[in-house]
């Protein structure tokens, strides 16, 4: 019965949300107040609806019925309770319910926060919002229903994948999730400013924090992803420039454009088409980045077993949203006015270059991560474009990135001064050729290994030398420089944050891309390995028993010298119901550096284990990185500006132009 | 500054980027493009693949794996079921390798005509199957849909 209510629900909701795509949008265009307040109730009722629907599917797969064909396919009554829940979205259908989820309630909380939004703006924007829900929640009902029932139902499920059986898996989709689906708001902001035919600094400060939003989840989910494909996949790699990575990372460089194109769209009012262009830019490539997963096209070692009739739907729904919001952007993009004018070196200049490199990069990641699909489709052979290709273009376009990034916010606006930035930043620069000399003399290269710690340095002490200047630090009494630094907005600290973490998760990459070192041996009980200074005695072997799985259990005692470091166990799990095996590695971190002992296979004849051996240098680095820029987005989103009823139209009634919406007053 | 001179610095730049990352990636491709090949397609296309590094796929031979006795070393052999190559990988193979199933692996060809794998692509899925293995089992006239959903209805 409540599988039943829960799909009921979900079709109630597309009734909703048609509703919603078309009142609102009518009532905008023929100012009938009565029909744009509508997109406030039914958005909230949209998004109540799919939590409905979502919560049946979540009592089926905790109570385990197995009845229903999801649950039976994706679960198991011995598995833990974390992942019944988990499970929910750790498959095809209860992820696109999820979806969903994260997309209505974005659209919910515009309509419960966005007060101050001038109604048919509001309207449109609710309009469009849920245009998008209409386009997915069909593609749920035709083609991915998670309440199919099974009849007869069996005795017990198949068990979810035991990859995805894992806190850090559990945790990555719904992160990813508000990231792709939370630049769904940036689009039907920016679709609905075309169809009103204005944008303006009010209009970017609207749109700012929800992509700011998206973009900090986005950044947890990677790092999230890259964090579980280190330590589960036991080959102590974090990022491949596998096709389903590179579909996170393309929505999150264009999604770190637009955030900057947007500064200076609210601040000087200029690059205006620009912006609009990227936040329709950066949600397609969600759009795509949802088709390349879950339509299985692209080889990927991330990729699970699809229906190739979702991929076409999903191109559909990605051709309707791209292609019908670029028509609207071709025909109205010119009639928007071109805003402040700025030298060439000025804050804005340095944005502009910014913009620029980013969205080259992120095309030269698209190029590389379709190429192979144009090839097959023009029968010109099979290919794979890997990481080497990824390194020769992408590096090289990150560097300038990093370099501009640093004296950018230095810049005044409208006209800088380049020799004055410089000099603020002659003791970052001085700090960033010696790490590069450090690289030398300890490590004496790789060349690019050299060239990335520079980058990290100069990101990460740039960023603090240009919060030294905010607070004039050194340059009056202390307490000074503290009441300054308690007085800046807290933008001004997010982005600090978050530039400084960038040059702290570059130095992760770099260390254990560069740096690292790795053994496999064959070992037995006894044996002994040496690896970075460490002495590895593996003591021995037994057999441990989980809820939904039995693994055998090695014991590694890690000295250095004499002197005992700690004990390692790393364990291969193997799961019966789906027959899979997983390696578990353990992990000793550090604030420098991880050592990572996985356990392979025995071999039956010998009695010997397969063992590898990781030493990572500064990888920690790269998560602790991540978490930190996220943590800066997030507060650069409590900014005041943000949260008071600063966005208004002032400049609308100074300029003399009646704006109809104003007349009304707000609900 | 005007704002058509403005306009004309941002084209500029504009195409500069345009360029830089034209140049870059064009002669990224000529030096990283990994071919794909089937066991097939190498005894016809064979000789263009020397010294170059490619992905070979098929299915995992049945009954072919073993080890050798310096205990991380691999052999097996990928069919497509017309032909069979040898390979050799050193590591740890991944969780879902299995004999019978689909395998895709990256490396270059020994003289001897053994595949040296460097790399052999993980996977998290049972039951998926690499498009290109699919494509090439097919060709083969071998391929038998995988039923993924067997307990669905």
């Amino acid at each position: 019965m409540i599988p039943e209510l829960g799909h009921y629900a979900l079709v109630l909701a597309l009734f909703t949300a048609l509703v919603q795509a078309g009142l609102p949008l009518a009532g905008a265009a023929t100012r009938n107040t009565a029909w744009m307040a509508v997109a406030r109730p039914a958005s909230y009722a949209q998004l109540a609806l799919i939590l409905v629907a979502y919560g049946a599917l979540t009592w089926a797969h905790v109570v385990s019925d197995f009845s229903v064909a999801n649950v039976v396919e994706n679960s198991h009554s011995l598995k833990p309770m974390l992942y019944k829940v988990s499970g929910v979205w750790g498959n095809h259908e209860g992820s696109m319910v999820l979806w969903v989820v994260m997309l209505a309630a974005f659209g919910a909380a515009v309509a419960a926060f966005g007060r101050n939004l001038p109604p048919t703006l509001k309207a449109r924007v609710l309009s469009v919002q849920a245009m998008i829900a209409v386009g997915f929640l069909l593609f749920i009902l035709i083609t991915s229903n998670p309440f199919l029932r099974v009849v007869p139902a069996p005795i017990d499920g198949r068990d979810l994948n035991p990859l995805l059986q894992d806190p850090g898996l559990a945790f990555h989709p719904p992160f990813l999730y508000a990231g792709y689906v939370g630049f769904s708001m940036a689009f039907s902001f920016a679709v609905a400013a075309l169809i009103e035919g204005r944008v303006d600094p009010a209009w970017a400060r609207w749109v700012r924090p929800w992509t700011l939003a998206a973009w900090s989840m986005l950044t947890i989910g990677i790092a999230m992803g890259a964090w579980w494909a280190y330590y589960e996949l036991g080959w102590g790699g974090w990022w491949y420039w596998d096709p389903v990575e590179n579909a996170s990372l393309m929505p999150w460089l264009a999604g770190t454009a637009l955030l900057h194109s947007a500064i200076v769209v609210e601040k000087r009012d200029a690059l205006k088409t620009w912006t609009i262009l990227l936040a329709i830019i950066t949600f397609s490539l969600s759009l795509m980045g949802t088709f390349l997963v879950r339509s299985g096209i692209l080889t990927s070692v991330h990729a699970f077993a699809v229906d190739p009739k979702r991929g076409v739907f999903i191109l559909i729904l990605l051709l309707l949203a791209t292609g019908g919001s670029l028509l609207l952007y071709s025909l109205r993009a010119p009639t928007l006015k071109a805003g402040g004018l700025f030298a060439p070196v000025s804050r804005e200049g340095a944005l502009v270059l910014n913009n620029l490199l980013l969205s080259t990069a992120t095309a030269t990641v698209f190029i590389g991560t379709l190429y192979p699909l144009f090839m097959d489709i023009l029968k010109l052979g099979k290919v794979s474009v890997g990481a080497p290709f990824f390194n020769a273009t992408f590096i090289p376009l990150m560097v300038p990135m990093i370099a501009v990034m640093v004296v950018g916010p230095l810049l005044a606006w409208k006209r800088g001064d380049l020799t004055y930035a410089l000099k603020k930043l002659m003791l970052a620069g001085a700090v960033t050729v010696a790490a590069v000399l450090w690289g030398v003399a300890a490590h004496g290269g790789p060349v690019l290994a050299l060239i990335g710690i520079g980058a990290a340095a100069w990101a990460f002490f740039g960023a603090l030398a240009e919060f030294a200047e905010r607070i004039r630090l050194f340059r009056g009494p202390l307490s000074d420089s503290l009441h300054r630094a308690r007085h800046l907005p807290r933008s001004a600290w997010g982005m600090t944050i978050t530039h400084a973490a960038l040059g702290i998760a570059i130095a992760g990459m770099v260390g254990t891309s560069a740096w690292n070192s790795e053994v496999i041996r064959a070992m037995k009980p006894g044996d002994t390995a040496d690896i970075a200074g460490f002495t590895l005695t593996f003591d021995s072997i037994q057999q441990v028993q989980g809820p939904n799985w039995k693994a055998d259990q090695a014991t590694f005692t890690v000295r250095r010298g004499d002197a005992v470091v700690t004990v390692l166990e790393p364990q291969r799990r193997s799961y019966s119901t789906r027959m899979m095996s997983t390696t578990e590695a353990a992990i000793r971190t550090t604030l420098f550096s991880d050592l990572y002992v996985a356990l392979g296979d025995p071999d039956t004849k010998t009695g010997m284990w397969t063992v590898r051996l990781y030493h990572h240098p500064l990888v920690p680095w790269i998560w602790a990185g991540g978490v930190l820029m996220a943590l800066g987005g997030l507060l650069s989103l409590s900014d005041r500006r943000f949260r008071v009823g600063a966005p208004t139209r002032k400049t609308a009634a100074q300029k003399g132009k009646a704006v109809p919406a104003h007349a009304h007053p707000a609900e | 500054m005007t704002r058509k001179k403005r306009r004309l610095y941002m084209l500029l730049l504009a195409l500069l980027g345009l360029g830089t990352a034209t140049a870059l990636t064009l002669t990224a491709f000529q030096d990283n493009l990994v071919f794909f090949f089937s066991p097939s397609d190498l005894q016809t296309k064979g000789e263009q693949v020397k010294d170059r590094s490619f992905r070979l796929g098929g299915l995992v031979e049945d009954g072919s794996v073993r080890k050798l006795p310096d205990g991380v070393t691999v052999e097996f052999r990928v069919t497509d079921t017309q032909h069979t190559v040898g390979v050799s990988y050193r590591g740890q193979l991944p969780d879902l390798f299995r004999e019978g199933q689909g395998v895709v692996a990256e490396g270059k060809l020994r003289p001897d005509g053994v595949f040296v794998a460097r790399e052999v692509l993980a996977k998290h899925d049972e039951n998926y199957m690499p498009p290109e293995v699919t494509d090439a089992l097919k060709r083969a006239g071998q391929y038998k849909p995988a039923d993924t959903r067997a307990s669905a209805q």
